[in-house]
């Protein structure tokens, strides 16, 4: 997915944007971290201000939300669910695979900045797990096989959707 | 001799893109082409037999032909077949609704899903759609809100509680301006009813949450949606815009006066959010921590205002409600759990999908009938039933029926109607430390039962898997503690799957039984 590097006027663009939102905090987040990737520290003063709260209060909603992140992500990024109905075919096999083989580990970013892969709660594709989300791409039946390919960079039809 | 293209439906359903819909369509479309052959690819919802998608149906006249699961390289030879007038395949399942799985259902909240293409207005109301919304016109707020009450709903998001005393509460609390709130932040591993619902048939809960407005005198609605669904975020906010261009959303609704208005807001990823009050609070722009309960969101909810908070399936059931009438829905079920549950199949089960059912069902037959026993094909050994706060059942509680009561009972939960299904490779002691590392990662950390015994529960559960299972006591105590103790069901709901894999599974915590076993 590609993003813009940081920019305050960009930044203050989308906040004036959605600021006459009923509750737009969580929309102003989503919508920096669709531009840049990442919500940077420089949005928390900007946010605040438009909506008159304590830059507390901004910085206290993006740490207690998984999805916001405070850097950038790697160039791809795997979301593995390891719920319970993935348990039961067999997710932590794969988490452990993707170590041992690739030394990707989960909830990491790879040291070239390339994959991104996080641990996720449930993708609502319990029937045909293991699931993943791959660059936002819904995956069912997950092997071996799918997550070589992502670790190895190769191409995979499977990866298209 | 017909000269009308061929209908040809390949869902777009983000289950069945997950193995691939997307792709089957493409082909196709071009095998089609190629071929010389007219037809029109309709993006349906799926039709929950989730095991046979990409599921392609074929319009003949004897109805909907099934063919599935197709992958891209089995379209030639489904052409050189002629399935597209019905031909028979290695892949032909007949006549879709006489599939055993399908046919044996009694589908009201989704009776359109995988029928209709979701985004069509006209094929909506075709299927009935908005039949519902026009009876609820013609009725007083009050007459509604009675209905729904003795429709016996209750919410389907996992408490169970009297959707009509819900609705009354905030029609009868006074306030200039009150709120509807969709709770589609459908966080339990094994569920997907609601994100089928709104990708198969998004406009029945705009009509659903039209009509809650209708009956408590609220005119704007919001959807809390997770944010680990992108493609029910994309069909439900077309299906929105596509209401307003029509009128069914707006300041008068098809022209009643009424106005009602509805948008989505994503969630950010944390589960607590599907708690009511939590998700008020993420709704309002702040940390997602739990509210204290009195006062209730009927009557101080979202930005202080009284408002109706519930389950996507609770709404999406009023429509048929207000169509058919209270008594035609409380027909169905059993006890004080009435009407239809949407059941959704799902782990390691060779045949997983969505099952709308009349409550009254016994798990054994939707494992075993339906579902076919286990997808690896080894001996069953668990089922977790109602997400990850529910109980863990051995084989021998397999005759509960899905009910409330029955349920509570044996110890256990429907919760949103999550069935999961393990083989016998699963150890009930790691699953009941994955129940406390969930609500350690999950706890919106407002109260210390939840916050700090979810953390306690975990180191001490890895104790008992390292063998020391004198440490079991203290589970009990923590369990007992956390039950009591907790402010929201996610710390006081935790002790049950702990608390049912101990019970039903004695021989995963004592560690000379398990080291024989291994």
């Amino acid at each position: 997915m590609d993003h813009v590097t940081w920019d305050e006027a960009t930044a203050s663009g989308i906040v004036n944007e959605l600021k006459h939102l009923e509750g737009a905090t969580l929309p102003i987040l989503h919508a920096l971290q669709e531009m840049f990737g990442y919500v940077d520290k420089r949005a928390v003063p900007l946010i605040a201000d438009a909506l008159n709260v304590s830059k507390a209060e901004i910085f206290g909603a993006i740490t207690f939300y998984h999805d916001f992140r405070e850097a950038p992500a790697g160039r791809r990024v795997v979301k593995i669910c390891r719920a319970e109905a993935c348990q039961s075919m067999g997710c932590e096999d794969l988490v452990a695979h993707m170590e041992k083989e690739h030394g990707v580990v989960v909830d990491t970013t790879s040291k070239d900045g390339q994959l991104t892969v996080e641990t996720v709660y449930c993708l609502g594709n319990c029937a045909l797990g293991p699931a993943a989300l791959i660059d936002n791409v819904l995956v069912g039946r997950v092997d071996t096989e799918l997550l070589d390919a992502i670790c190895k960079n190769r191409p995979h039809d499977r990866m298209q959707g | 001799m017909s000269t009308s293209p061929i209908q040809i439906y390949v869902p777009r359903d983000a289950a069945a893109l997950s193995v691939g819909a997307d792709r089957v369509a493409k082909a196709i479309a071009d095998e089609a082409k190629k071929r010389d052959i007219a037809v029109t690819v309709i993006r349906n919802g799926s039709r929950g037999m989730l095991w046979l998608e990409p599921l392609v149906e074929v319009v003949t006249a004897n109805g909907r032909m099934a063919y599935g699961p197709v992958q891209p390289k089995d379209v030639p030879s489904l052409f050189d077949a002629k399935f597209y007038e019905g031909g028979q395949h290695a892949l032909s399942h007949g006549r879709t609704e006489d599939i055993p799985f399908f046919k044996n259902q009694e589908r009201l909240t989704f009776a359109r899903v995988g029928v209709i293409d979701p985004l069509s207005l006209d094929d909506y109301i075709a299927h009935g759609g908005f039949s519902g919304l026009k009876n609820a016109l013609g009725m007083t707020p009050a007459d509604i809100v009675q209905m729904v009450s003795e429709s016996g709903l209750r919410g389907r998001g996992g408490a169970g509680f009297p959707t009509g005393i819900k609705w009354k509460t905030v029609l009868n609390t006074e306030a200039d301006q009150k709120y509807i709130v969709c709770n589609a932040d459908e966080g339990d591993s094994g569920t997907f009813a609601d994100r089928m619902l709104m990708e198969g048939d998004p406009f029945t809960l705009i009509e659903g949450m039209i009509i809650a407005g209708l009956a408590v005198g609220a005119t704007k609605g919001y959807v809390y949606l997770r944010s680990e669904y992108p493609n029910a975020h994309k069909i439900f906010g077309e299906a929105i815009q596509l209401a307003k261009k029509a009128g069914w959303l707006g300041s008068s609704v098809n022209s009643s006066g009424h106005a009602f208005d509805l948008e989505v807001r994503l969630g950010a990823g944390a589960y607590i959010c599907g708690e009511e009050t939590s998700l008020l609070e993420s709704l309002e722009g702040k940390r997602a921590i739990v509210r204290a309960k009195p006062p209730l969101p009927a009557i101080k909810g979202l930005f202080g205002k009284p408002t109706v908070i519930n389950n996507v399936m609770s709404l999406a059931t009023v429509p048929w409600i207000l169509a058919h009438g209270a008594k035609a829905y409380a027909d169905y079920g059993m006890g004080r759990s009435r009407g239809t549950l949407p059941i959704q199949l799902a782990g390691n089960i060779r045949r997983g999908g969505l099952i709308e059912k009349a409550f009254g069902v016994t798990l054994k037959d939707i494992i075993e009938i339906y579902g076919g026993g286990t997808a690896s094909g080894r001996p069953f050994r668990a089922v977790q039933v109602g997400g990850p706060l529910g109980a863990y059942f051995p084989e021998s509680l397999l005759d509960t029926p899905l009910d409330y009561e029955a349920f509570a009972a044996k110890k256990g939960m429907l919760g949103h109607g999550g069935i999961v299904v393990f083989d016998d490779r699963v150890n009930l002691a790691k699953q009941a430390r994955f129940a406390f590392e969930f609500c350690a990662k999950e706890s919106c950390g407002k109260c210390t039962p939840c916050r700090i015994g979810a953390v306690r529960g975990k180191e001490t559960m890895d104790q008992v898997i390292a063998g020391q299972s004198d440490k079991l006591a203290l589970i009990q105590d923590l369990c007992t503690l956390m039950t009591d103790a907790s402010l929201c069901a996610m710390g006081g709901l935790t002790p049950i799957p702990v608390i049912s894999a101990m019970d039903n599974f004695p021989e995963d915590f004592t560690p000379a039984t398990r080291m024989a076993a291994e």
